[in-house]
């Protein structure tokens, strides 16, 4: 999904364009932080926790071809029917497939960021096939006919006003009604009749279970649940990441997923999917889309750990200040950035530069990814394979020629000091990103290089 | 080569050496006030604990507060004097459209985390308690266990086609997390607990 050519620094300038939203989108995303932080506080052994989350995972990437046949046995045992998708593609001609073969036309959608990764709702409009995306966030980005920006929180750029607007023009609410339980009640009320029509319903996988062959959708809102229950066919869509080898192992990431996610102690259903209903048929697509390629990277291959709780996005201090939709990827944030270069590193090669290293991120993450190591080594594995952002490259070649001579060092030092104190503007200038919101320091009047020769021979006094 | 066999070549090829299979114990009762608890976190996500001794205070109470619509359901036989009594797979999900009320019955509640396990064994049908407006659930206090890896413990012990964990009333803080109660599924829980 990438749906312009402008790259993450012009993305990010558009949206903060708009200082007082900037400021409230920052605010609502460091709250939804400090949630989880009280929420992680208030049960023992939360680093445990992280710890075991993180070792079942490196065990799921070290034998995922054996848990995945193993996951397939087991769910073809249960009665399910199991596909595989190589990519993208393959995963929306499948699903195209057993639409038009059931002769469905219209289908409900629960939250599945695979399918947005895949571009599914665009691929079945073009093939005459209605899909309602049924999470409200989902369903108000719908509306407006934007991708979420957030994995979790899907329209936490959106403000009551702007969705009371939408829901006036498509829905038929009073003009000027932006109250969010009035709003909730009435797509409640629309999508209840949706529900009870549709033969169909698409959901995301967030866990599968190798032992027993059943799979975990986790929701809030009872979505997915309503889906499925009252559907003929459902399918479910999961990446090859999306394995844990035991039931029990559950235990760990339900207990981390809700806590990392919203704050909340375990969201409002955790659905076990073993058998299909009686009279019903459930199918389950399995996809690769780049990620087998993704574990034969070293350095990288621990991004397929994660269990897409959004803390790293709530967070990053870039992330809060651009807004989702600045990252242009299915899959925003730190996580994102990680993710994308793989499915095409010289597209998303302004990503990886999108972080200050901060570390935040890999200190809330509840499987232990080292998602700012990462984000580093991606900028070097694009710098040296040539497709680094153009200004980034710029800089960097006269830093590395600067850097290299110390008479050029001293030179540039002198100067930049000299040009601070007489000409500020010179620096502090729209064509300079740093200086947005920001003052200059002031200069010293020596470099250090300068003071220290002038002081060495001012011995110490001894203490 | 067909896309199943190619996708676990490549992954066969490119997974990691081995990591050792993680062992790891969290099952020491981490409270020992379960009910408190369990009360406690369900109330502060949105549920409603009823401390009850019998089934007649449960009914008394359905009778006095459960007025919101005509239509209440159950599986529980002892209450088919003040709800239908629903029979397993008798009818379509859609016939569950008009439910007002649900009363079910649990084997199984989380201390930790308020949530209850429901499987189909004991359900009509598995929309039942997401269909209904509001849902109400029947807990013996003594089914209540410490986190989720106990509870697990117990779930591994049986064997089910559907099941889920049910944390209160649906909800969703979509629109500028403004914490809204009654998404798609039922707008309120009560859980009965059977001291
Ligand atoms: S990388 Fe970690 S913190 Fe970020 S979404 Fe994934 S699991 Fe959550």
């Amino acid at each position: 999904m990438k749906t312009t050519d402008k790259d993450h620094a012009a993305l990010a300038n558009e949206f903060n364009k708009d200082a007082p939203r900037v400021d409230w989108h920052d605010e609502t995303l460091w709250w939804v932080r400090q949630k989880r932080d009280n929420a992680v506080k208030k049960i023992p052994g939360w680093e445990e926790l992280r710890e075991a989350g993180s070792q079942i995972k490196n065990n799921v990437l070290a034998n995922l071809s054996g848990y995945l046949k193993q996951f397939e046995a087991n769910a073809q045992a249960n009665g399910v029917h199991v596909h595989w998708a190589i990519d993208a593609k393959e995963h929306n001609e499948i699903v195209l497939e057993l639409l038009q073969s059931n002769g469905v036309k219209k289908i409900v959608k629960s939250k599945s960021m695979l399918t947005e990764e895949c571009n599914l709702n665009e691929y079945l409009n073009l093939n005459g096939v209605d899909v309602i995306d049924t999470d409200l966030g989902e369903f108000i980005v719908q509306l407006a006919n934007e991708h979420p920006s957030h994995i979790v929180l899907p329209c936490i750029h959106k403000k009551k006003e702007e969705i009371g607007e939408l829901f006036h023009q498509h829905l038929g609410t009073p003009a000027g009604n932006a109250d969010p339980v009035f709003l909730t009640e009435t797509a409640r009320r629309h999508l209840r009749e949706t529900f009870l029509t549709r033969k169909a319903a698409l959901t995301g996988v967030n866990f599968a279970v190798a032992e027993t062959g059943e799979f975990v959708v986790c929701t809030n809102e009872g979505n997915a649940d309503m889906g499925a229950h009252l559907a003929d066919i459902h399918i479910a869509s999961m990446g090859i990441e999306k394995i844990i080898p035991k039931r029990k192992h559950l235990g760990v990431f339900l207990r981390v997923l809700a806590r990392s996610a919203t704050g909340q102690p375990v969201t409002t259903y955790s659905s076990h999917f073993k058998t299909p209903r009686p009279g019903a048929s459930t199918h389950i697509v399995i996809v690769d889309n780049g990620r087998s390629k993704q574990l034969g990277r070293e350095d990288f291959r621990n991004s397929l750990k994660c269990i897409r709780c959004g803390a790293c996005m709530n967070t990053c201090p870039v992330y809060r200040r651009s807004g989702g939709h600045s990252y242009n990827n299915a899959i925003a944030g730190p996580i994102g950035s990680i993710l994308a270069p793989n499915l095409d590193m010289k597209k998303h090669a302004d990503l990886p530069f999108a972080s200050t290293l901060c570390g935040s991120c890999t200190n809330v993450c509840p499987v232990k990814i080292d998602i700012h190591d990462q984000l580093y080594k991606w900028r070097q594995v694009i710098v040296k394979s040539g497709h680094a952002p153009v200004a980034k490259k710029a800089a960097m070649g006269a830093m590395t020629r600067v850097l290299s001579s110390p008479v050029s060092y001293k030179v540039a030092g002198k100067l930049g000091r000299l040009m601070m104190k007489r000409a500020p503007f010179a620096v502090n200038n729209q064509f300079n990103p740093w200086y947005k919101q920001r003052e200059l320091p002031v200069v010293p009047e020596n470099s250090f290089g300068e003071w220290y020769k002038k002081n060495r021979n001012n011995k110490p006094k001894d203490i | 080569m067909s896309s199943r066999n190619k996708i676990l070549t490549a992954v066969a090829e490119n997974q990691p050496r081995t990591a050792p299979f993680p062992e790891f114990e969290f099952l020491d009762a981490e409270c020992i006030y379960l009910s408190e608890t369990f009360i406690n976190v369900l109330t502060g996500i949105g549920g409603t604990v009823i401390p009850v001794e019998t089934m007649i205070e449960i009914q008394n109470y359905i009778l006095q507060n459960f007025n919101q619509g005509p239509r209440t359901v159950t599986n529980i036989p002892a209450l088919n004097n003040v709800a239908e009594l629903m029979h397993q797979s008798s009818t379509s999900p859609h016939a569950l459209s008009d439910v007002d009320y649900a009363v079910i019955d649990t084997r199984l509640a989380v201390a930790e985390n308020g949530a209850v396990w429901v499987t189909e064994k004991g359900l009509s049908d598995r929309a039942l308690p997401f269909i209904c407006q509001h849902l109400a659930v029947v807990l013996n206090a003594g089914d209540i266990v410490s986190n989720m890896h106990a509870a697990y413990e117990v779930i591994n012990a049986d064997d089910y086609g559907y099941g889920t964990f049910i944390a209160g009333p649906s909800k969703t803080a979509d629109i500028e997390q403004s914490l809204v109660l009654g998404a798609h599924g039922p707008k309120s829980m009560t859980v009965f607990l059977m001291m």
